[in-house]
């Protein structure tokens, strides 16, 4: 039998229908729905008189929109109440499973699919948004899609799709003191560049990526698609298993000895041929920042803004010189040296645990600059928040100045009240430069929850290695 | 869905590479219930000043490009989040035809669910184009699916790929989950097969807990 990497074993084991010269009908394990791209989804539904097939295998969150303080009290936007009324009808009238506003389960929906365990190896899985290529990381075929596809998802259960390219992205060597998951995406980015993926899906590989917490990897597969891939996954190991059992969605007893055993059988054989292959040593990697309005315009926190004149061809020049007015900065200016107004720890590529804890590290005893104007920490969901509660992380946060809040994608997207003010600029734990993300006019620099923590303290950015502390746990 | 057979109409002309779906249609409008209305919209940042003011230094707001329906662009267009506001505001502007050297994945897919053709021609050609729609007022385009060309009326003429599928699919202007659901006894057997070896592909309702207040 041919070596088959894990995207095509997979795959295979999801195709319902298939015909020459056609795209193949996909089933799809599970769907995840949220306010913001499902409501047409649910109108389209009704005003064809379809029925939701699979409501047991459609999760349904609140997340994109919702406030992240006062959630007890009345709701002033009254777009974002409309959204929350729509979704809260359409689960109730088609008996898909909800975790509302108030609900113990709530979260980014990136988040909470992995920690309750709904997300698992060897499973397609959707979502009306684009960074659903996060669940990947547990050995998954997970890919964002448009409110169209949701419908079809809605009504089938499965999904036409064409079959994808594959990209072995092996990151070798062991990590430095003071570098993150973040910091390997974002050099990735960096080097395929924000297309780079455009057509394939990532598998990420090397002593790197398996030196990596589920988090972590998380982390990693979240970005995918910022370097163009629909999807990122990681082949599941002994980590993902130990990651997995006892969450609420994962078989329990003997039948968890058996799907450990078919998840066994997924990582991608040895010889398994690949569309294209980069490698990355992640020895040899610097805590990165980003100075321009997408992903792949990032450097070493002890680098420069760059020229645009040092760009080979007009196409960069032109993007860099667009890039570097909106952001208002001068080419050469060393990136330690660029003042910040705004500090935002949160969104679901870098609001686990894992990353509170390596933040609450950074900033234990000490104080948010006076310069700042806010340090806002928004974990991924209610049960991080718990969780970090217990350990006393609210604590070392707001005593360190920060701001802490209910779970959400917040500032990441600001279509609630995390809104960060035009001409502003803001070290974010998120994943999108781009021009007016966190609110028109907008600054955004993309670090790593260490580099976050750290430029709070100091008002700009620092490098974290001169801190010596390890970029996990 | 509307089909698409061909289309001629006015260019107009969006010189950026890498033009993401935020910059289509901004996050606070992506809290609308509805599919219609973003045309007035797009590119909202870029097109109005404050006050919704048009800014008249963004190119659509050229008086010589009003009533564009040929959008030509640069590389990567769509990339980013994979909201369908963004090709919904495209065709509500009045595109129905978008060209570039090279779309993002879930943009492409996306538009051929809207009945908007997109194009991928070559950075040369591409750059033709763009010297064409600068040199002269009212420039046209013909996009013609069936012959998988793009024309002027100056003898330009490219081919453009596209699969043979979705070219169909278009043309036709299909319900693509009524076509799926002509396979609804593969999809019921899919289930049945898979469920007794596999109850990891099936929710495990165990109870969680139930919401605080």
């Amino acid at each position: 039998m041919a070596a088959l990497t894990l995207y095509e074993k997979i795959w295979q084991a999801h195709v319902v229908h298939e015909a020459k010269g056609q795209p193949s009908l996909i089933y799809i394990d599970r769907h995840l729905i949220h306010e913001g791209t499902s409501p047409q989804a649910f109108a389209g539904l009704k005003s064809t008189g379809r029925k939701v097939r699979r409501p047991d295998l459609t999760f349904a969150v609140m997340d994109h929109s919702v406030p992240t303080k006062n959630r007890d009290l009345p709701i002033l936007d009254a777009d974002a109440n409309a959204q929350f009324e729509a979704l809260t009808r359409n689960c109730r009238e088609t008996g898909v499973r909800l975790f509302d506003m108030h609900s113990h389960n709530q979260g980014i929906v990136h988040v909470i699919g992995p920690e309750l365990g709904i997300t698992q190896p060897g499973q397609t899985i959707v979502c009306g948004d684009s960074h659903t290529s996060t669940h990947g990381a547990l050995g998954a075929l997970a890919f964002g899609i448009g409110t169209s596809e949701v419908e079809h998802v809605l009504a089938t259960q499965c999904l036409v799709q064409f079959k994808s390219k594959t990209m072995l992205v092996r990151v070798n060597g062991k990590r430095p003191k003071g570098i993150t998951a973040k910091d390997l995406i974002l050099a990735i980015i960096g080097k395929i560049g924000i297309a780079g993926g455009t057509g394939h899906v990532f598998e990420y590989a090397g002593d790197a990526i398996r030196g990596l917490s589920m988090e972590g990897r998380m982390t990693v597969c979240n970005m995918s698609i910022e370097g163009g891939a629909r999807a990122g996954m990681v082949a599941p190991d002994d980590t993902t298993f130990a990651y997995l059992e006892g969450r609420p969605f994962v078989p329990r007893g003997k039948d968890f000895q058996i799907a450990v055993d078919y998840w066994k059988s997924l990582p991608s054989d040895p010889g398994a041929a690949y569309d294209s292959v980069v490698e990355l040593d992640a020895a040899r990697l610097a805590p990165q920042v980003t100075w321009g309005t997408n992903p792949g315009m990032v450097t070493d926190v002890t680098g420069r803004v760059p020229d645009p004149s040092s760009f080979g061809n007009d196409v960069d020049r032109h993007a860099a010189e667009l890039a570097l007015k909106y952001m208002g900065l001068q080419p050469g200016t060393p990136v330690t040296e660029i003042p910040l107004d705004r500090v935002f720890i949160g969104s679901c590529t870098n609001s686990r645990l894992e990353d509170l804890r390596l933040a609450a590290r950074v900033v234990d005893g000490k104080h948010v600059a006076k310069s700042l104007k806010q340090a806002l920490v928004v974990p991924g969901s209610r049960k991080v928040k718990e969780a970090a509660e217990k350990e006393g992380l609210d604590k070392i946060f707001t005593a360190a100045g920060f701001e802490w809040r209910d779970a959400g994608c917040s500032m990441c997207i600001g279509m609630n009240d995390d809104v960060l003010p035009a001409g502003e600029r803001c070290a974010s734990t998120s994943n999108r430069n781009f021009e007016g993300r966190q609110g028109k006019g907008s600054r955004t620099h993309l670090v790593s929850p260490l580099m976050a923590a750290a430029a709070a303290l100091e008002g700009h950015f620092v490098d974290v290695r001169k801190l010596n502390v390890n970029g996990s746990e | 869905m509307q089909p698409f057979t061909n289309h001629t109409g006015l260019v107009a002309p969006l010189d950026r590479v890498n033009v993401d779906t935020d910059q289509m249609v901004p996050k606070q409008f992506c809290k609308l219930l509805t599919r219609e209305g973003y045309g007035r919209i797009l590119f909202y940042d870029w097109r109005y000043l404050p006050g919704e003011k048009p800014n008249p230094e963004f190119v659509l707001n050229f008086p010589r490009y009003k009533g564009a329906s040929v959008l030509i662009a640069r590389a990567n267009f769509g990339c980013g989040s994979s909201r369908e506001h963004a090709p919904w505001g495209i065709l509500d502007y009045g595109f129905r035809v978008v060209i570039a050297p090279s779309f993002a994945d879930i943009f492409y897919n996306n538009c051929f669910k809207n009945g908007i053709l997109p194009v991928t021609l070559t950075a040369e050609q591409m750059d033709e184009l763009f010297k064409r729609t600068e040199r002269k007022a009212g420039y046209q385009l013909t996009a013609d699916l069936e012959k998988q060309t793009i024309s002027d009326e100056s003898g330009l003429l490219y081919r453009f790929e596209i699969d043979p599928f979705r070219k169909h699919c278009l043309m036709k202007g299909l319900d693509d989950i009524g076509m799926s659901l002509e396979h609804e006894k593969a999809i019921t057997a899919f289930e049945q097969k898979r469920h007794p070896q596999a109850t990891m592909f099936e929710a495990v309702d165990v109870k969680i807990s139930q919401p605080q207040n």
